[in-house]
């Protein structure tokens, strides 16, 4: 990175980390600097707990939350979402009939899909299996997705993330770009870009709440969270942080969230999946 | 009567190669406010309330409970602006200051009304 440029933006390590993430790099390259980042802000978190968000940062919040974990919130969800799983279609068909590996598949999304010229979401595909067999798609937010996810999710524990962006097709590229701009924007009548709350100010505390590091967001999900009483997906959580900043939501599931999600996975690459998660 | 100029934002743009991160060119006038007639003691119950200045869940206020640690202590505001003028830009659009800076720009996005925002400024002047 350029010494002038470095200068210019030398306000603060969230501007610095910004300014190394935006000239020319790799996604490969932003990914080293992204957890390089959370790393030497919290060295003494272990690179695998950040997965557990804030509550790898609070001793305090992370018993309460452990307490949680022992009779999990989200365990009906995934009850459910194992019913929805195995109950035929009105055709007789399943959903293993689109995915014949089974359920414990998290880890390969999302994916950049060269035919189409899209990223390719877990909820998207679950969605695209339905109406392929002639069943209505769900919500993307809420409801039988979310207990599906759910499912899918707790199924895949433990696999790695591994998100790719091939090389052989320049339009996957972009839409990680585009990904990253979102993150790295604006937005909203209180213009916050993501990385303001979770990068530049993760673990500092708005009024008693601790901001969660960026690092790892997309591990968990879907989560159940107490201010929902429910289960919900990322793509909920997306609208909701656009909410709170006053700003316009995007569609779940249109391109400004798969992009987004495709960038933020991927700079989760190396962590495991250990979702459905319980947040406040 | 007292009015606010500062100096246009706009210009202050941050060569970011690819990604253009939005310290976003607000084209506004710069704000003429009438601070004269701000009440401290409504701006305390602004700086305190979740759905107005909210100051309070990102800074320690004397007196306030629940502070958040995003931003300074506000205390001593008078020996660290210059002016009440001063101090009004920065809750204008704190981005005028500081490209980076995360605090809303309560004024230029119109967070407050400009009876609230001269409030806010004659409390926060005050501590």
């Amino acid at each position: 990175m350029n010494k002038s440029l470095l200068t210019l933006t030398a306000i603060g390590l969230a501007g610095t980390l910004v300014s190394a993430m935006v000239t020319a790099t790799t996604p490969e390259q932003d990914r080293e600097t992204f957890q390089g980042y959370f790393q030497k802000r919290f060295p003494n978190v272990p690179v695998e707990d950040f997965a557990n968000g804030a509550y790898a940062l609070d001793p305090a919040g992370r018993e309460n939350w452990e307490a949680i974990e022992e009779f999990p919130p989200y365990e009906a969800a995934i009850d459910n979402g194992k019913t929805l799983w195995e109950t035929p279609f009105a055709n007789g068909k399943t959903y293993a009939d689109c995915f014949p590996d089974g359920p414990a598949m998290a880890s390969k999304y999302p994916y950049w899909d060269k035919e189409r010229g899209m990223v390719i979401t877990l909820p998207l595909a679950l969605n695209e299996c339905r109406e392929a067999n002639a069943e209505k798609p769900y919500d993307y937010i809420k409801g039988p997705m979310a207990e599906l996810n759910a499912y899918v999710a707790f199924e895949s524990r433990g696999q790695t993330i591994d998100v790719k962006i091939p090389a052989d097709d320049p339009r996957a590229l972009e839409a990680y770009q585009k990904g990253k701009e979102f993150y790295f924007t604006r937005r909203g009548q209180f213009n916050f870009s993501c990385a303001h709350c979770h990068m530049g100010n993760s673990g500092t505390t708005l009024r008693t709440e601790i901001l969660s590091p960026a690092f790892g967001h997309t591990t968990h999900f879907p989560v159940y969270r107490s201010k929902w009483g429910e289960i919900g997906t990322l793509h909920r959580r997306y609208e909701g942080c656009n909410k709170q900043v006053r700003a316009a939501s995007f569609p779940p599931q249109g391109e400004e969230y798969r992009n987004l999600e495709y960038f933020m996975t991927y700079m989760d690459n190396g962590l495991k999946l250990n979702g459905p998660g319980a947040r406040k | 009567m007292k009015f606010l100029r500062p100096h246009r934002c706009g210009s202050i743009a941050l060569s970011l190669g690819a990604l253009a991160i939005a310290t976003t060119a607000w084209a506004a006038d710069p704000p003429k406010i009438d601070l004269s007639g701000g009440n401290a003691e409504s701006g305390k119950a602004i700086a305190m309330d979740r759905a107005k200045g909210n100051c309070i869940a990102c800074h320690l206020i004397p007196g306030g409970e629940s502070p958040g640690a995003i931003g300074p202590a506000l205390i001593a505001m008078q020996t660290r602006y210059p002016s009440k003028e001063a101090l009004a830009i920065q809750i204008w659009d704190a981005t005028v200051k500081a490209p980076e800076a995360a605090m809303p720009p309560f004024g230029r996005h119109e967070i407050l009304s400009k009876q609230e925002f001269a409030d806010v400024v004659e409390y926060i002047w005050s501590l």
